[in-house]
């Protein structure tokens, strides 16, 4: 029997259940991080074989993970290739910049991993979220995307793979992308039964877990 | 493309999870709140506390306060309309507002019947004491519920029991065999529909926010280990001696609410927390939780 991927879920704040359910639905073993489980660079991350940075607020997530202590340990997974998956505030949490509704760029606290930049709350507030369905290159043909006060990529690195786009104010923009371990969506797949975009992220850990290069611990 | 879909309104609440609302009056206000932590703000005129001093009639803030404190942060911003009230909540989808709270902290405006939210784009959040209470809210379209405790009093323990009715009351709904489930939803006053919903899924179709007297990191731990998704604080911040750092260890405490290790930390040197009210000392009539039914 293969052993289950052990995939972590910032617990900070936000929709973490939703994806541990999702997870656990698919065969993983899950563990919520609210705060490191050690005091080294890894912060005992390095126990996972893949971390969700999940929906939420990401002003309230990026100050928790600097008050917690996570943001360094959580590069750090990142940079030595540990497959990390960010819905909406997660995939802000992941892009190298980020920027308000009227393109002014924010300082937040956030991982830089993803050569991108954000817009947050890129189609409005609230009142402008909406569902669709579109196809995810490499996940499905059909995915139903939920986007709450979603964000969108304005501007990314040639070594970002764009796997959605949606129809913003200014065209056509990346709402789904891949950069090697790190994959992000502006939407919310854990607000759905489609069990899909979890599996590609897991097929993913599963790959870094079979191929796992020591951490340097 | 679909909007203002159920998923949308109950979504948004799953995002807020694990968070902290605090109530505000002025964008500077707002601001402390955001760098806190709180994973959004209610606009209000006065706080709780003030409105229960103030008597008179509670309304909706002034449009120009919420407009205001919604410029000034990044973070979602609610707030309240009176209940029944139709035209304050068009006034508030209007605004843009991203979610209405259905709230009996202001004097109601029908007597009868709470809005129909069904017909709003804009999500909205509503008080209850019990279960009955709950479902008849979601009935109406509410995309999100909070206990009602008894707002402005800086006092928990009717949002304990509030909260501890909710869930008794789900135990006991998720055991029982099907053919008294009719009759429970009779005794709750709440559509059978919504019953059935509730044994299917396990629990409440919503997100369940605590809400109405809590005041310090160590309540907002006990509402969440009593089972409520987030906590909404109202005069508990601003009312406090030291209002930016009890938002910050509210949050903390809101996060690590099974950490007492956290909690005896966040709860060091705070200060003085806002004062506080015997509910006895309060007449029946006064009472905000009574509003609404």
């Amino acid at each position: 029997m293969v052993e289950p991927l052990h995939i972590g879920v910032l617990a900070l704040q936000g929709a973490f259940r939703e994806h541990r359910l999702m997870l656990e639905r698919c065969g993983a073993e899950v563990t919520e991080i609210r705060r490191p489980f050690d005091t080294s660079a890894f912060g005992g991350l390095e126990r996972f074989d893949g971390i969700v940075l999940p929906g939420g607020e990401s002003t309230t997530m990026g100050r928790l993970l600097t008050d917690w202590h996570l943001l360094e340990p959580l590069r750090e997974c990142g940079r030595r290739g540990m497959p990390l998956f960010g819905t909406c505030a997660g995939l802000i949490l992941l892009c190298r910049e980020v920027e308000g509704p009227d393109g002014r760029l924010l300082t937040q606290p956030g991982l830089g991993l993803l050569d991108a930049r954000v817009r947050r709350n890129a189609f409005g507030r609230q009142i402008d979220s909406f569902e669709t369905e579109f196809p995810v290159r490499g996940v499905a043909e059909n995915c139903r995307a939920v986007f709450i006060r979603a964000p969108v990529i304005v501007s990314c690195g040639t070594d970002v793979d764009v796997l959605a786009r949606v129809d913003g104010p200014e065209g056509p923009l990346p709402v789904a992308v891949r950069q090697g371990n790190v994959l992000g969506a502006a939407f919310h797949p854990e607000l759905t039964q489609d069990e899909r975009f979890h599996a590609f992220f897991l097929d993913m850990c599963r790959k870094w877990k079979d191929n796992r290069p020591a951490m340097g611990i | 493309m679909e909007k203002g879909t159920l998923r949308l309104k109950t979504g948004l609440a799953q995002m807020l999870k694990g968070g902290v609302i605090m109530d505000v009056t002025t964008p500077e206000q707002a601001v402390i709140a955001q760098e806190a932590g709180a994973c959004a703000v209610m606009a209000l005129e006065r706080v709780p506390a003030d409105i229960r001093r103030a008597g008179g009639v509670a309304r909706m803030a002034d449009p120009v306060i919420v407009k205001r404190i919604m410029e000034a942060v990044t973070i979602p911003v609610m707030a309240k309309v009176r209940i029944g009230h139709i035209t304050e909540a068009r006034i508030l989808e209007h605004l843009g507002v991203d979610y209405i709270d259905e709230s009996e902290v202001l004097t109601p405006a029908d007597d009868k019947y709470h809005l129909n939210k069904h017909d709003f784009r804009v999500p909205f959040v509503c008080g209850a004491r019990n279960l009955g209470e709950a479902l008849r809210r979601i009935a109406e379209g509410a995309a999100m519920i909070r206990t009602k405790g008894e707002p402005g009093t800086g006092n928990v323990v009717e949002a304990v029991r509030h909260i501890r009715m909710v869930t008794g009351q789900l135990r006991h709904l998720l055991s029982l065999p099907e053919e008294e489930v009719p009759g429970y939803a009779k005794e709750l006053g709440a559509p059978l529909e919504l019953l059935n919903i509730v044994r299917e899924n396990g629990g409440l179709p919503v997100v369940n926010f605590a809400a109405g007297g809590i005041s310090t990191p160590a309540d907002a731990a006990l509402m969440m280990q009593l089972g409520c998704d987030g906590i909404f604080v109202g005069s508990g911040i601003f009312k406090s001696a030291d209002p930016a750092a009890f938002a910050k260890a509210i949050v903390a405490a809101t996060t690590n609410y099974n950490d007492p290790a956290v909690l005896a930390e966040v709860s060091e040197g705070l200060g003085d927390a806002m004062p506080g009210l015997e509910i006895s000392s309060i007449a029946p009539e006064q009472r905000m939780q009574e509003r609404g039914w």
